[in-house]
């Protein structure tokens, strides 16, 4: 193998631009990709975070097929005592509950449906950002007043401001007509549009008055100290929910299955174009190779009249596409880490991706996460494809005659 | 006396737009083991191909072709390139050196393929560079040599892992009449110390009048054979 290692390198160096033309095709996209998928990961991250953090949460308990049919009266009976008892059992403060109804609000000018949440005061805060996004007044404070808090857009469509009355009409759980008014005490303002327009948080103890709820609520919030560590988590708290009541717990995938959704299509379609930009630099790889093949047409028909099997010089150049491939590699993993770390520090503002950002509460400045995957994956495919595209001309060698061979100029 | 390669009926066409061109003609030789043969003639007529056909670089039409007792013109091409690396040194008729080697790797090509020792390797192609009168280019590549050095490169080459039968294509053909009886001692030095077959394809009179047994060829065939006393 040495001998062939060292006919391989000084092949290599034979023709250095040409040589080092196809490294740069490879590493230009190694490093490309990896920052690209750096990029997309770290934005994945922060999307998913964000747009559990908001509201969902990392999982939440309900009433079986509650997360489909949103049926008033799909509850978790006791909600306040079993999220307390998940709170005690888990020791983590990052349980909440909630109960939800849909309710007409109207003001003294307009009427609008939205939904409005039930929530404790003392534990919202800690599982969703809302509380912590009002700009005007006060978030909730007690746990069972006639007090609300809306959203900008609604307060602005509703035209109420701090300390104006909003009627509350709905129907109960036990489907009697119910009614309540409360005073305007806080307006958050999240800047997604969808939560600002149609959300309200009312006291749990106050919801369950009014809805006649007699202690039952529709969900608890859970968080995980992070996504990663959700799925843990949520095995625990599957064993400890009462038996024989209908409850289970729905991870965030189930909650909020838009967002998996999104991902997914923004990586297939990203995926696409680095499929072509792999696909490129193979071609310029075959290229490469086949050139090289045919310009030593002569000294391959010498070397196989001296004795070498054709299938030697056939793992010749699969052994140049190699270590060609490797600097390509090792350089363009080196640069690439480089390139994304200092982004990583730094952020960048993508143009472009403005549209998404607000939709799924991302900062319009992103920090790319350099991750094993991130780094390695695109590098090993193109790395991959070069020798794919190098097997054609060392294959080609099997059919070259010596004699021929060596008769070329 | 055992025969170092038998040809039986050697024909080999080669087609030039319309007309076809016997490069090989029914032409049946034999050459015993230890044998010191010179092939001449005109140019254009037969040589390389004999030569060739002989090596297992080229397949003739129709006819046989035996090496070492064994017959070869129907052999696959890894037992032909087996046979070439164990048995058969060569020396084409152009250079032929590999030109990322040095002086050295080349002459070391063949026994690093036949999986030779560095030592063993590094002693024997420092004594036969030192024996074509090379000594001090050994690090030279190609490019850097003039014809006449590459043409003992590639002569060191074929003999350094002395294999049983050398077939040599004008060998001399870049030497000055002094270097050129140099290779022709060395070759009858090999072949008298190791019983080294040679099939020598030449123009050159000095290598011809060296030689014990001179065979002329004309169109492919044979028309002279002649043992003589090598001067
Ligand atoms: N690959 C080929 N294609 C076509 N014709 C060929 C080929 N190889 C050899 N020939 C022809 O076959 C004949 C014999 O060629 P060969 O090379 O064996 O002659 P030679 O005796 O070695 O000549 P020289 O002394 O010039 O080297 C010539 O007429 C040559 O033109
Ligand atoms: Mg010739």
């Amino acid at each position: 193998m040495g001998l062939i290692f060292r006919l391989a390198w000084r092949n290599l160096w034979r023709q250095p631009k040409r040589t080092w033309l196809t490294i740069g095709a490879m590493l230009f996209s190694n490093v490309l990709l990896i920052f690209m998928m750096s990029l997309q990961f770290g934005m994945y991250g922060l999307m998913i975070e964000n747009t559990l953090k908001a509201f969902t949460g990392h999982m939440q308990v309900q009433a079986e097929g509650y997360v489909d049919d949103q049926k008033m009266r799909q509850v978790v009976p006791d909600v306040r005592a079993l999220a307390s008892t998940l709170r005690e059992e888990l020791n983590s403060e990052n349980v909440a509950a909630r109960a939800r109804g849909f309710v007409l609000a109207s003001s003294e000018e307009r009427s609008y449906g939205i939904a409005v949440l039930g929530v404790e005061p003392a534990f919202e805060p800690v599982v969703s950002s809302v509380p912590g996004l009002v700009k005007q007044g006060r978030y909730l404070d007690s746990y069972d007043a006639a007090e609300i808090v809306v959203g900008a857009v609604l307060a602005r469509n509703l035209k109420v401001g701090l300390g104006d009355e909003i009627t509350l009409l709905c129907s109960g759980l036990d489907g009697s007509f119910a009614a309540t008014v409360v005073n305007v005490v806080g307006i958050f303002d999240s800047g997604i549009a969808e939560l600002d327009r149609s959300i309200a948080e009312i006291p749990l103890g106050h919801f369950q008055d009014v809805f006649y709820m007699e202690g039952a609520g529709h969900e608890i919030v859970i968080n995980a100290p992070d996504v990663e560590q959700a799925p843990a988590l949520e095995a625990r708290v599957q064993g400890l929910l009462p038996a024989g009541k209908d409850l289970v717990v729905q991870d965030w995938n189930r909650l909020q299955p838009g967002l998996k959704q999104a991902i997914q299509a923004d990586m297939s379609s990203s995926f696409f174009t680095y499929g072509i930009l792999v696909v490129l630099v193979s071609f310029s790889v075959l290229n490469t190779q086949l050139m090289s093949v045919l310009e030593r047409t002569r000294e391959f028909g010498i070397t196989m009249a001296l004795g070498l099997k054709p299938q030697r010089l056939g793992w010749l150049v699969m052994l140049e596409t190699c270590l060609m491939g490797s600097i390509g590699v090792v350089l363009g993993a080196l640069l690439g880490a480089l390139l994304t770390s200092y982004f990583s520090s730094n952020g960048l503002v993508l143009p472009g991706m403005e549209e998404m950002a607000a939709q799924f509460n991302l900062p319009v400045r992103m920090y790319p996460r350099i991750t094993l995957l991130s780094l390695l994956a695109g590098p090993l495919v193109v790395f991959s494809f070069s020798l794919l595209a190098a097997i054609y001309p060392a294959v080609r060698l099997r059919w070259l005659q010596p004699v021929q061979a060596m008769r070329a100029a | 006396m055992t025969i170092a390669v038998k040809c039986i009926e050697l024909c080999k066409t080669y087609r030039q737009g319309d007309t076809d061109i016997k490069a090989l003609d029914h032409l049946s030789i034999d050459v015993e083991t230890g044998g010191f043969v010179c092939l001449s003639s005109p140019s254009g007529g037969g040589k390389t191909t004999l030569l060739n056909a002989i090596g297992g670089l080229d397949k003739p039409d129709s006819g046989e072709v035996w090496v070492s007792g064994q017959r070869i013109d129907q052999l696959g091409k890894a037992a032909l390139a087996d046979l070439r690396l164990r048995e058969i040194g060569f020396v084409f008729q152009a250079y032929n050196l590999i030109p990322v080697l040095s002086a050295r790797e080349n002459v070391e090509f063949v026994m690093q393929v036949q999986g030779v020792s560095t030592d063993e390797r590094r002693q024997k192609s420092q004594a036969i560079l030192e024996e074509v009168g090379l000594k001090g280019l050994e690090d030279r590549r190609p490019a850097q040599m003039s014809g006449g050095q590459q043409q003992r490169v590639a002569v060191a080459r074929a003999v350094v892992s002395r294999p049983a039968l050398v077939l040599a294509d004008e060998p001399t053909a870049n030497l000055d009449s002094k270097t050129s009886d140099a290779l022709m001692d060395l070759f009858s030095e090999l072949n008298e110390r190791h019983q080294t077959t040679f099939i020598i394809a030449t123009h050159d009179r000095r290598v011809m009048a060296h030689v014990p047994r001179l065979i002329k060829m004309l169109d492919g065939r044979i028309v002279d054979d002649i043992a003589q006393t090598p001067v």
